[in-house]
């Protein structure tokens, strides 16, 4: 199992969820943060005095899929996700030990 | 809280016994000219007479109808300034934890100052006739009732130009707030304002408008300066007692190195919107009556604004290449002040020159000069008011032309463009005398209410906010 974090533009969201919704993943959670790659943040003026907006409104999204799944939705997220400018985000991949149902306590892949 | 009450005490009682003594140096008042008698030939019969009489009275009290309903909507409109206009125009600008601090703080004085209006307010600005201050005359309203007072309003009942007169005092200490945003104290503040109601805006009123009063322009005053709707009454006074406090107080804890930008600016655009409304009824109004100096008045308003939010935009878009909301908002309201003791001295065209000079310059104070000296006036009242007010009230004896309100008599120049330049000279002491009586009467009583509850917050409360630490309540409890 891995799990697939990916910090992308909040513009892209509606095209990224329905890409991995066409490949098969049925569980995601979404996520409004706020942060800063090397893309750093903008500048406001309010009555000349300038404020440097350093944490900027991003989305990020978690899932966990199964291992052949997981490469596939990768691949979706890149495509999705990109509009080819700075501050389009990243994706992080870990491995998981191990899901549990709560319902029923359940547990292995047949979860997700 | 029981300090603050017996210093009150004790300043009405001053207030009580000093003011009198003022006022009845004053002269004598005139007698009103004696109405010309109609040369009844005893042809006429008296059913003629009678008719005549009768229609006399209708043609009276049509017009004070008339009169009277636009006054009252006007007193109306110039509350809406205060609440919710200012207030949100304020709250907007400053941060989430104190919103509530600062709309409460305007609302307060609606409260507060219309409580001190009805006691002796009233009287301390138009009863009598003396230079400096009125007298008690009008205390606890005697006297105020549906018969006009031919010194001031002469169609309309005194009621109408008393709670009209009243809207006035309420906006003028509402505005210093903007300097004092985000660090004064709650009960420092109501005890600031109410001396600073009774020791500044009270003499600067009657002596602007007040009958004797040694500004006033069209009852005799020693430097007749025209004021129409408070360039220097409201604006010169709140923006320079703003300063005032502004570096009294220091700066915010933060200031400048942490953000602080506005958190709602949609706030501060629906309170400006109404502060424009609103001041129809400020300057129009000032008229006293429906007629054609409040249309011309309305309109010089109107212009004014207009002018003064495309010239901060125009200067904003040249030098931050961007033209913001907040800008053109902010410009508007300059414009809406500098026009305030013009409005029914000039003309449409004149309106718009003054407001376009106020845009620049209120652009150039908050963004320049407020830098350069490194003050706190977290709103920029002073920016705004006290340096719109000044500029406004000079450029007043610039462009006031006797065809627009032929105050010193009919056919007699009155500003500048009449070729009567020493007018200007008028204005400037109108200003000067504004400027002390703010700066002086603002520092001894900072000094005094520093004393007796302090006026600032706990550095904690500071960054807390005050809407929990002052109020004990959130303005925006949105997860709930």
């Amino acid at each position: 199992m891995m799990k697939i974090e990916a910090i992308i533009q909040p513009s892209r969201l509606e095209s990224v969820k329905e890409a991995l919704l066409e490949i098969g993943v049925e569980g995601i959670t979404v996520t409004e943060v706020r942060g800063h790659g090397r893309q750093k943040g903008h500048t406001e003026v309010y009555r000349g005095r300038e404020y440097t907006v350093d944490l900027l409104p991003k989305i990020k999204l978690e899932m966990v899929l199964a291992d052949g799944l997981a490469n596939r939705a990768v691949e979706a997220i890149l495509k999705s996700a990109k509009t080819g400018k700075i501050g389009d985000g990243k994706i992080f991949l870990s491995r998981i030990e191990e899901a549990i149902r709560i319902r029923n306590e359940e547990r292995g892949e047949g979860v997700l | 809280m029981k300090r603050m009450g017996v210093a009150c005490c004790g300043l009405i009682i001053l207030v009580l016994t000093a003011f009198p003594l003022l006022a009845q140096q004053a002269s004598v008042p005139a007698t009103p000219p004696a109405p010309t008698a109609s040369v009844a030939t005893p042809e006429v019969p008296q059913a003629v007479t009678e008719k005549l009489n009768q229609l006399e009275q209708k043609v009276t009290a049509a017009q004070s109808s008339a009169d009277n309903a636009w006054m009252l909507v006007s007193a109306a409109l110039v509350l809406l300034m205060t609440g919710p206009g200012l207030a949100l125009f304020y709250g907007g600008l400053v941060r989430q934890k104190n919103v509530l601090a600062i709309m409460m703080q305007s609302f307060a004085l609606m409260a507060l100052i219309t409580v001190l209006w009805a006691l002796v307010g009233y009287s301390l600005c138009f009863g009598g006739n003396g230079p400096v201050i009125g007298n008690f005359e009008h205390a606890f309203l005697r006297g105020v009732g549906a018969a006009p007072n031919p010194d001031y309003a002469g169609t309309i009942p005194q009621t109408t130009f008393m709670i009209y007169q009243l809207m006035f005092a309420i906006i003028t200490p509402a505005l210093i707030t903007g300097a004092t945003a985000e660090r004064m104290k709650f009960s420092g503040t109501v005890l600031f304002m109410t001396l600073w109601f009774l020791v500044v805006y009270a003499p600067m009123a009657h002596m602007v408008w007040g009958k004797g009063g040694l500004l006033n322009a069209s009852q005799g005053g020693r430097f007749p300066t025209l004021d129409f709707a408070g360039g220097t009454v409201v604006h010169v006074t709140s923006g320079v007692s703003a300063l005032v406090c502004a570096l009294y107080l220091g700066k915010r804890v933060g200031y400048p190195r942490q953000p602080m930008p506005p958190h709602s600016l949609v706030l501060s655009f629906t309170g400006a919107c109404l502060l424009w409304v609103g001041w129809f009824g400020f300057n129009a109004g000032s008229a006293l009556a429906s007629n054609g100096l409040a249309s011309s008045a309305f309109v010089a308003t109107h212009f004014g604004a207009a002018a003064a939010a495309l010239g901060w935009s125009m200067a904003e878009w040249l030098k931050h290449g961007r033209p913001s909301a907040l800008g053109a908002i902010s410009g508007a309201v300059a414009g809406l002040v500098a026009i305030t003791p013009a409005a029914g001295f000039v003309g449409p065209i004149p309106a718009l020159a003054i407001g376009f000079i106020a845009g620049l310059s209120c652009f150039w104070m908050v963004t320049r000069i407020k830098g350069m000296f490194r003050y706190d006036d977290a709103l920029d009242a002073f920016g705004v008011h006290g340096a719109g007010g000044t500029i406004g009230a000079l450029l007043t004896g610039v462009f006031a032309q006797a065809a627009i309100n032929p105050i010193f008599g009919a056919g007699k120049p009155v500003g500048g463009l009449d070729g009567r330049w020493r007018q200007v000279g008028n204005q400037l002491v109108g200003v000067l005398i504004a400027w002390s009586i703010a700066l002086v009467g603002t520092i001894v009583l900072l000094k005094l209410v520093d004393l007796l509850t302090g006026v600032r917050v706990q550095e904690e409360h500071e960054v807390a906010g005050l809407d929990i630490t002052l109020h004990g309540e959130e303005g925006y409890n949105l997860e709930t």
